[in-house]
């Protein structure tokens, strides 16, 4: 690398080099170093309980059964739920502040969207007892059960009581918002004007250069952004224990109570005295491990097709 | 643009894995501060009322007393590693975690009650609602379902109930309030003790899991036709209904201070001269005994390793249980019977190792 640098500056670059070196190496040996001490601790669970573990839908502390099926059905579900429920109108927030608002709504509009992320996650759970459960519970579930006729539907069956998939998922999109739009918004400025100037010159209207200069331009960017959004609402605890329901069950209802792998981990790690139950939490903390980064390599497979049809 | 992508996708991983580690890290809090006499560590039900006696005790000795409420089970932890001079827990601790412990035989000390109240939304109904063990036992398994249940509205005689679906909350997160009201379950119905059994946490057969307290009672609060459990003092602070609960001796009681104090009495009655206190008193006899009460408790190991700090433990236990015990009631904890405040001041004496 710098083997021709000046006499005077090999030792600095050197040191650079050093220091910049282990900076980068830290990062994947804490991570690796995390990862060894969650299967470690796992393993007791996984031995025990093998495959069961993944497939079996009992959670009984006192029986001493664990298996984790509702919990990575849960956390899929609301993440990806979050996911669709999110994307659309971040995007638009992102459009609107890089291409429609005057620069004097542009500052407020976007710091006030950014601010969104600095909410503590307790604040989220709160506001979401107070006010989003009591909107669900009498007005968007009656809504889409009765006035829509989609109550006859396993996806909205049920009573609703509130405490819910669905409004778990509604918190994590609002939760994962300010980071879509924060990177869509940065990488939709950051295309270059000459791509704009060119979709307008070849008489594009101001929709059709959005949508097929700039939007297209910006996709892989995009869909990071979209990942980033997807990456947090997997690993969400605290607002999402709050109002799930916390009830390990599989049911396809989004009416009905959930549970997540992150809730189980939150709510019963504090107390659990017996190895299995530890142990059985700790899987629960490396299976969301493992589905955090499938979902990253899945990700990044799409990222790497998207962007060579792209260009 | 891939490189940004690059960088965002290890971001990714990293948050999505600190969510769960958050958890872990409050459990080894509170283990050694500089400037505190005495460490320790565990439940967090008599927090309130424990940071009010240390405060308190600081004030008047001098002495300070540095707790963590970290949660029972990690009380007991701290308290087998030795990294604490005291722990505390809701429950007591069971043979195995006895014998787990590397400072040798460990002692039991109740230190105030708790109670447990069922709670409930029932718009309309103004008089205190009636249950049994039984009623509460079937209404937590499923098998009464309507408010309006044959067996509800006879228990409750001149009170006119909705015809309205129950909505059981519980809490989802392990807890000594669940090991109470679990314990009192397997006490009086055999259905519940051939099912879910006792525990901080168990498996549910139904209903919603409310994180906390304030979780349950926030679902309760808005939710017509729900019945869940919290701590008397909370519900006493909050303005909850508290259901009356039918006792032993077929009282139906309202549980306030004076009721769960009545509790220990009917229990301690009972015990032997040589107990070690690790007893429940769920269901308690006492004509006016309230049935969901605990004892929670301190523990203490019989040899101290450390002189001046076992003298500075058992120093203030024996405030604990004299002065102690009158803020107790101020704070919606009931005092330990009189009688039995006199007998573990002397139990203190079975301590050793302490400096003179």
């Amino acid at each position: 690398m710098g083997s021709t640098s000046i006499e005077g500056a090999s030792s600095a670059d050197r040191w650079y080099r050093i220091i910049t070196t282990a900076c980068a190496l830290s990062i994947p040996l804490l991570l690796g170093f995390i990862a060894l001490q969650v299967f470690v601790g796992a393993w007791p669970a996984f031995e025990k309980f093998g495959l069961s573990f993944l497939t079996g839908s009992t959670w009984d502390v006192g029986a001493g059964e664990f298996g984790a099926a509702p919990m990575i059905y849960g956390t899929v579900v609301s993440s990806v739920l979050a996911l669709v429920l999110a994307t659309p109108l971040a995007l638009g927030v992102a459009i609107f502040l890089s291409e429609f608002a005057p620069p004097w709504l542009r500052q407020p509009v976007a710091f006030l969207v950014d601010l969104l992320a600095a909410i503590p996650s307790v604040v989220y759970g709160l506001w979401g007892i107070f006010v989003l459960l009591p909107v669900l519970r009498e007005d968007v579930m009656p809504f889409l059960a009765t006035t829509l006729g989609l109550g006859n539907t396993p996806l909205f069956s049920g009573p609703a009581y509130g405490n819910s998939m669905l409004a778990a998922s509604v918190i994590l999109a609002i939760m994962i918002l300010p980071y879509i739009s924060a990177v869509a918004r940065e990488v939709l400025m950051a295309v270059p004007r000459a791509q704009r100037e060119a979709a307008l010159a070849l008489g594009a209207t101001r929709w059709e250069m959005i949508r097929d200069a700039v939007v297209p331009y910006a996709r892989s960017g995009i869909i990071g952004g979209i990942i980033l959004g997807l990456g947090r609402a997997l690993g969400e605890t605290m607002a999402v224990t709050m109002l799930i329901g916390n009830r390990a069950e599989l049911s396809a209802s989004l009416f009905a109570p959930g549970y997540t792998l992150a809730s189980v981990i939150a709510n019963e790690f504090a107390e659990a005295s017996t190895e299995f139950h530890t142990a059985a939490l700790m899987a629960c903390g490396a299976v969301l491990l493992v589905v955090t980064l499938m979902v990253n390599m899945i990700a990044r497979w799409l990222v790497g097709r998207v962007a060579r049809e792209g260009r | 643009m891939r490189y940004r992508f690059a960088a965002v996708v290890s971001a990714v991983t990293f948050l999505a894995c600190s969510g769960a580690e958050k958890q872990s890290a409050g459990a080894e809090a509170g283990a050694t501060t500089s400037g505190v006499d005495l460490n320790g560590a565990g439940a967090t039900f008599p927090l309130p009322i424990y940071s009010k006696w240390f405060s308190n005790y600081a004030e008047q000795t001098g002495v300070k007393i540095n707790y963590g409420s970290v949660g029972s089970g990690a009380g007991i932890k701290q308290l087998s590693e030795q990294t604490v001079d005291f722990g505390a827990s809701d429950g007591p601790m069971n043979d195995e975690e006895l014998a787990a412990a590397k400072g040798g035989p460990v002692l039991h000390f109740p230190t105030v009650l708790g109670a447990v109240v069922i709670t409930y939304n029932l718009p309309g109904v103004t008089t205190p609602l009636k249950l049994t063990g039984e009623l509460i036992a079937d209404i937590f398994l499923g098998k009464i379902t309507k408010w309006n249940d044959a067996r509800l509205v006879a228990e409750n005689a001149g009170t006119t109930l909705p015809a309205q679906d129950i909505l059981v909350v519980h809490r989802s997160d392990g807890s000594g309030t669940s090991f109470i009201f679990t314990d009192y379950l397997t006490a009086v119905s055999a259905a519940w003790k051939a099912g879910p059994g006792k525990g901080k946490s168990v498996a549910w057969p139904i209903g919603l899991g409310g994180r906390g307290n304030e979780g349950v009672s926030g679902s309760v609060k808005q939710t017509p036709g729900t019945i869940g459990y919290v701590e008397l003092a909370y519900a006493k602070q909050n303005g909850l209904p508290a259901a009356h609960v039918k006792n032993a001796a077929g009282n139906v009681v309202e549980p306030t201070i004076a009721s769960i104090t009545a509790a220990a009495e009917g229990a301690i009655a009972q015990l032997g001269p040589n107990s070690d206190y690790r007893v429940s008193i769920v269901n308690a006899p006492g004509a006016q005994a309230y049935p969901i009460s605990s004892f929670t408790w301190l523990l203490v190991y019989t040899n101290q390793a450390d002189g001046a700090k076992g003298k500075k433990l058992v120093d203030f236990m024996r405030w604990m249980y004299t002065t102690g015990q009158q803020s107790a009631a101020s704070l919606d904890y009931a005092p330990l019977p009189a009688a039995l405040a006199t007998q573990l001041t002397e139990r203190l004496s079975s301590i050793t190792g302490i400096a003179q």
